[in-house]
């Protein structure tokens, strides 16, 4: 099977989430027009970013009668979508949330759960963080979604592996940092190197969506990438720039890795799970 | 522990004129000042801003003081020749001399600052005239050290080169094609005659730059600086100096008393609703 995807690399306007939206049924029907089956937004799509107090007022909820989501759901019927947004819950906690939405149904929530909250990040004073890292199976087989410090640790896309999916859709708006002589800034280099470790260790795809633009001086790399499983860099968007960067995801692929090399197979989880009980409860 | 500060010019160049161009559209403007002084870093603060705007939409603002260096004026000339940009200027003189001359036993700082913030109301005044937002032109170095008059050549509507150090500043002039007499003469702020940064600093621009790199950008101890071969006086006397400066690199504290109080709890970003 193979899947046609599309990385919707945007810049956002921040707390202006019809602006958003609108932009978001664009690029839905353009990712549509040109044959993608899935289209993925960075982390906060909705929104923007650095929302400090904005958060309480751009929050939405995933759902058919969210004035909001009434209309990606509408247009997820056609092609699945994966959007960014704040999650407020039924007892008014805000989260980092983003969203699977297929079909005119919402398919699976992820909240974020590893908030940064130290450099240029501060992320914990503002939302609650999440508890639960589970695949879901879509129409094109199991995957898992993460968003952005989320896959800086390494034991939620090991979980997600664990738990069947064999594509890891990845959302961030990473902001670029750290100069040298070198054409790459040193977070977007960091980036590229553990999904493509990601991709490589687990033998699946990775697939990510960054943000592009500005908000005060940071700015937003962009540079959204598909790793296939033997870590091989299959597409990638342009630096700095707004783009809709579509690749196919060629799920044969996993056949052919694993069948050279099992690293999946021979993965001993209970292993895994025996020592992490020794570790945390001595026994 | 490594120092690296060379830069990849090109990177530097793309999101920096990517910042400006965003900053400035994002509130409805497409035009931008820039208060050339004939150095090196409002130089490059100009060359960024025509390459993200246009040369039609940057003005260069020359703001002469009756001792100003020929030299300034000559390389000033030089850079509004080579940007192709509009460019005014516009004499101080007459504008600080009333009021230093007023106090006659005033020094050379006092009277160096009146200047430095005579300029920052002429730059503001023809962003309005121009409709355009004033570019800043403090380094990294300079704000970090504090080398600079609040609400004078610090003031500005955005700054593309905050972050860079003089150094790096320097590999960026030499990509943008800045004049080689601009980029090799010694700095100055040139507030009275023969002023240099570095004769008023005590110390090059390479080597605290070196040492600001391990401290800020590293986050090294002092102590591990001097492990490193910087003389400990040098290292106490910039971690104080940075120390010292900090009131000029934030806003004014508020006296909270209120249960949300600006700049406190009531935070946004200035990018809010853009």
């Amino acid at each position: 099977m193979k899947i046609n995807l599309a990385l919707a690399q945007i810049n956002t306007t921040l707390g202006n989430v019809q602006a958003n939206l609108a932009k978001h049924l664009d690029l839905i029907k353009e990712a549509r027009q040109q044959g993608a089956d899935l289209v993925v937004f960075p982390e906060l799509s909705l929104t923007g970013y650095i929302l400090q107090d904005l958060v309480p007022t751009v929050a939405c909820r995933p759902q058919a009668d969210d004035p909001v989501f009434h209309n990606l759901l509408e247009a997820s019927r056609k092609i699945d979508v994966v959007v960014g947004f704040v999650d407020e819950d039924a007892r008014h906690r805000f989260y980092i949330a983003l969203a699977y939405l297929a079909q005119g149904q919402v398919l699976h929530v992820h909240h974020k759960v590893y908030l940064p909250t130290y450099g240029l990040f501060d992320e914990r004073r503002f939302f609650a963080p999440g508890d639960r890292i589970q695949a879901f199976d879509t129409r094109f087989g199991r995957m898992g979604i993460l968003i952005c410090e989320d896959f800086w640790h390494v034991s939620p896309p090991y979980l997600l592996w664990q738990d069947g999916a064999d594509l890891l859709v990845f959302s961030s708006a990473s902001p670029g940092r750290g100069l040298n002589h070198s054409s790459q800034l040193v977070s977007s280099a960091w980036v590229e190197h553990i999904n493509r470790a990601y991709a490589s260790l687990f033998t699946i795809f990775i697939a990510h969506s960054n943000r592009s633009g500005f908000e005060d001086g940071l700015n937003f790399w962009g540079g959204s990438t598909l790793y296939d499983p033997n870590g091989k860099l299959v597409v990638q968007a342009p630096y700095f720039e707004e783009s809709l960067t579509t690749a196919e995801v060629d799920l044969n692929q996993l056949h052919r890795t694993r069948a050279r090399l099992p690293l999946l197979r021979d993965e001993r989880p209970e292993l895994v799970e025996r020592e992490l009980q020794r570790i945390l409860h001595g026994d | 522990m490594e120092i690296e500060l060379s830069i990849d010019t090109d990177l530097v160049t793309n999101i920096l004129t990517k910042f400006i161009h965003s900053e400035i559209t994002r509130f409805g403007f497409s035009r931008a000042v820039v208060n050339l002084s004939g150095g090196i870093d409002s130089a490059v603060s100009c060359a960024l801003a025509v390459k993200a705007l246009g040369k039609q939409n940057v003005l260069a603002v020359w703001l002469p003081y009756k001792n100003s260096s020929p030299e300034s004026l000559e390389h000033a000339h030089l850079l509004v020749d080579q940007f192709g940009c509009p460019s005014v200027t516009i004499p101080i003189t007459e504008m600080v001399d009333p009021l230093i001359e007023r106090f006659p036993d005033m020094g050379q700082v006092r009277a160096g600052n009146i200047m430095a913030r005579a300029r920052m109301i002429v730059g503001y005044d023809q962003s309005e005239a121009f409709k355009g937002l004033v570019i800043g032109t403090s380094n990294k170095t300079e704000i970090l050290l504090g080398y600079t008059t609040l609400y004078g050549d610090s003031a500005c509507g955005i700054n593309p080169i905050g972050d860079l150090y003089k150094t790096q500043l320097r590999q960026l002039a030499q990509a943008l094609a800045i004049p080689q007499a601009i980029i090799t003469k010694p700095p100055t702020a040139d507030l009275w005659v023969g002023q240099t940064d570095e004769g008023e600093l005590g110390f090059t621009y390479e080597s605290v730059d070196r040492l600001l790199y391990l401290l800020i950008d590293q986050r090294a101890r002092p102590q591990e600086c001097v492990e490193a071969g910087f003389e400990a006086k040098f290292v106490q006397v910039v971690v104080e100096r940075v120390r010292r400066n900090q009131y000029k690199r934030i806003l004014p504290p508020i006296a909270k008393l209120s249960s949300r109080t600006v700049g406190v709890d009531f935070l946004y970003l200035r990018d809010w609703g853009t």
